[in-house]
């Protein structure tokens, strides 16, 4: 019965939806705002009260959603809460500049109405970042797994991978462009190069700080060298070729938007750069918005596959 | 099961044998000090001694994971060059790969090898000698510290080792896991009859298991003598033949 009980935690984002909208609707609008008026805060949040409420139905039935639930209630709520507090400043009290911070419906009214270009330039830019992502992890993890397992390629590798690891991708962009026959393939080259380094650095490292007994045993066994790279060295830097792989992911998030804007057509990192030029605000934020949440799907997916290659580590290490 | 597999075993034999470490200051130092002497086939040697003394030393030698300075090791006439799977190692640690299963830490030898067949059960066979069946699917860090051990056994075992090195072995494990595991030991030694070599810090346990036993002192490294084990098995601990034996060991030791 207990599991069944009403738990108010439950109804803490319905009512902060319903008084977020109530405010919304009573408050009327601070008279030095002539931009039009939009219906789509309204209509976001109305879908918000709707959703709880099928949620906290479900969940009367679903244990393990009513769990979840539960546990992000108070930060569904508090995010809600600022959403408020935000509109009220801007919007109805216009308490800041209005050009630099738009209230939300100004926002919102961007994805409505830009919906086409963001989707090109998200599309874009995942395209680019996967292109460079994906050939710097590879070089990257090869001259890691070269460079942690032959001496020889050590000594005649690490140095250079060390000389130019630490320049800042960026600093490639004029070379990049004359090298490269397209500013695509020179934003690519430089997406990778910023993935290269560390990728390449913690392969390595991840390898040579492996317990020699591994190898040792692995020799003993009768192992030739190619079974030992693929058995041991790589299994064993996996867990830090993923940690990499974040950092690297994140920092190529960063050189992807200056990438962008070395005369790419498209691309949210151009998106933004060209609507900040010309203060539209609101576009910019909501570029924001879009870059945020394809930075943490991104993550996300990578959660999933380590945590998928990675079960062997639960027990040994704590995430 | 009553399937069985073909039993290897081979003899071993050191000829002045010595291996001296260069430390960082350019200073010498003796691990072994002209080391010489004959295991038969089937035969099992127990080294003990105190720490320092090149136990492990020699056994790295014998696996092939270090080159001697001088002197050489032949395993049935043929010199020990580089490691080979004839000769079998077990650390005192299991070393199980945390990332494979139980089935396939157990599989690597023959994996890597490229011998592998599942249909052979072979892999079971030895899973089972070593009381492990029914945890293949199991990661080491769900084992035991002697189950690991019985899993990092059956690994050295897959490959039909002529000689099965094994450097302290049951040190790292509680008393009572140490006795069991002794009693392991013996009946795998009995049933695939390889020449057993094993490094320990612990008398009785040498007495217990071995054909003889090996006494090395350091300062120089050496043998200092080689003692007969003629008790019959399975050996009681405090008999009076078994306390006489380990009288004159620790004497030895003690110089």
């Amino acid at each position: 019965m207990e599991k069944n009980k009403f738990d108010w935690h439950m109804a803490m984002p319905l009512i902060a939806a319903a008084v977020t909208l109530a405010l919304h609707k009573v408050i009327p609008k601070n008279s030095d705002i002539l931009t039009r008026d939009y219906n789509w805060l309204s209509i976001l949040l109305t879908s918000l009260i709707i959703i709880f409420l099928a949620v906290i139905i479900i969940s009367f039935l679903n244990p393990v959603l009513r769990r979840k639930y539960i546990y992000k209630s108070k930060f569904i709520t508090g995010e809600i809460t600022a959403l408020c507090i935000y509109n009220l400043i801007t919007l109805k009290f216009n308490l800041i500049p209005p050009v630099y911070f738009p209230y939300p419906d100004r926002i919102l009214n961007v994805f409505f109405e830009e919906i086409d270009l963001l989707a090109t330039c998200l599309l874009y830019s995942l395209r680019l970042l996967f292109t460079g992502v994906f050939f710097g992890g590879i070089v990257g993890v090869v001259t890691g797994i070269l460079v942690g397992w032959s001496e020889k390629a050590s000594y005649w590798v690490a140095p250079l991978v060390k000389f130019i690891g630490p320049i800042p991708a960026t600093v490639w962009i004029p070379i990049a462009l004359v090298v490269f026959p397209t500013s695509y393939a020179a934003s690519a080259f430089i997406v990778a190069l910023s993935m290269w380094f560390p990728t390449a650095l913690m392969t390595s490292s991840g390898i040579q700080n492996l317990e020699k007994s591994y190898f040792e045993v692995s020799k003993t066994l009768g192992a030739p060298s190619y079974y030992q790279v693929l058995k041991i060295a790589i299994p064993g830097a996996l867990p830090s070729i993923f940690t990499v792989f974040f950092n690297g992911i994140t920092s190529s998030f960063l050189t992807l938007m200056t990438a962008e804007m070395i005369g790419v057509k498209y691309g949210i990192g151009w998106y933004v750069n060209w609507q900040r030029e010309v203060m539209a605000f609101s576009n910019v934020y909501a570029g924001l918005i879009v870059i945020g949440i394809m930075c943490s799907l991104v993550l996300g997916i990578m959660f999933k596959i380590r945590d998928k290659l990675l079960t062997w580590q639960k027990g040994v290490i704590k995430w | 099961m009553v399937e069985q597999y073909a039993q290897h075993t081979g003899s071993l034999k050191a000829n002045r044998l010595s291996k001296i470490f260069t430390n960082v200051e350019g200073s010498e130092m003796a691990a072994l000090n002209n080391i010489n002497f004959e295991i038969k086939s089937g035969e099992f040697i127990s080294i003990v001694g105190p720490s320092g003394c090149g136990k492990t030393t020699l056994l790295r030698l014998i696996a092939g994971l270090d080159k001697p300075t001088s002197g050489s090791i032949e395993l049935d006439g043929d010199k020990i060059c580089s490691t080979g799977y004839e000769r079998g190692l077990v650390f005192q640690n299991p070393k199980l790969y945390p990332w494979m299963n139980i089935y396939d830490n157990v599989a690597f030898g023959l994996k890597a090898r490229s011998v592998y067949k599942k249909s052979d059960n072979e892999v079971d066979y030895f899973l089972n000698l070593v009381g492990l069946k029914g945890f293949e699917k199991s990661y080491p860090h769900h084992l035991s510290g002697g189950m690991a051990q019985r899993a990092a056994l059956a690994r050295a075992l897959i490959n039909h080792p002529k000689v099965l090195l094994l450097d302290e072995p049951l040190g790292a494990l509680d008393a009572f896991t140490r006795v069991n595991m002794q009693d392991e030991i013996i009946k795998i030694w009995k049933n695939r009859k390889a020449t057993m070599l094993m490094v320990t810090h612990d008398v009785d346990e040498a007495i217990y298991m071995s054909d003889r036993i090996f006494v090395m002192t350091p300062r120089p490294a050496k043998i200092t003598q080689i003692v007969k084990v003629d008790l019959e098995r399975p050996r009681i601990r405090d008999s009076k033949d078994f306390i006489d034996i380990k009288d004159n060991i620790l004497s030895i030791m003690e110089f």
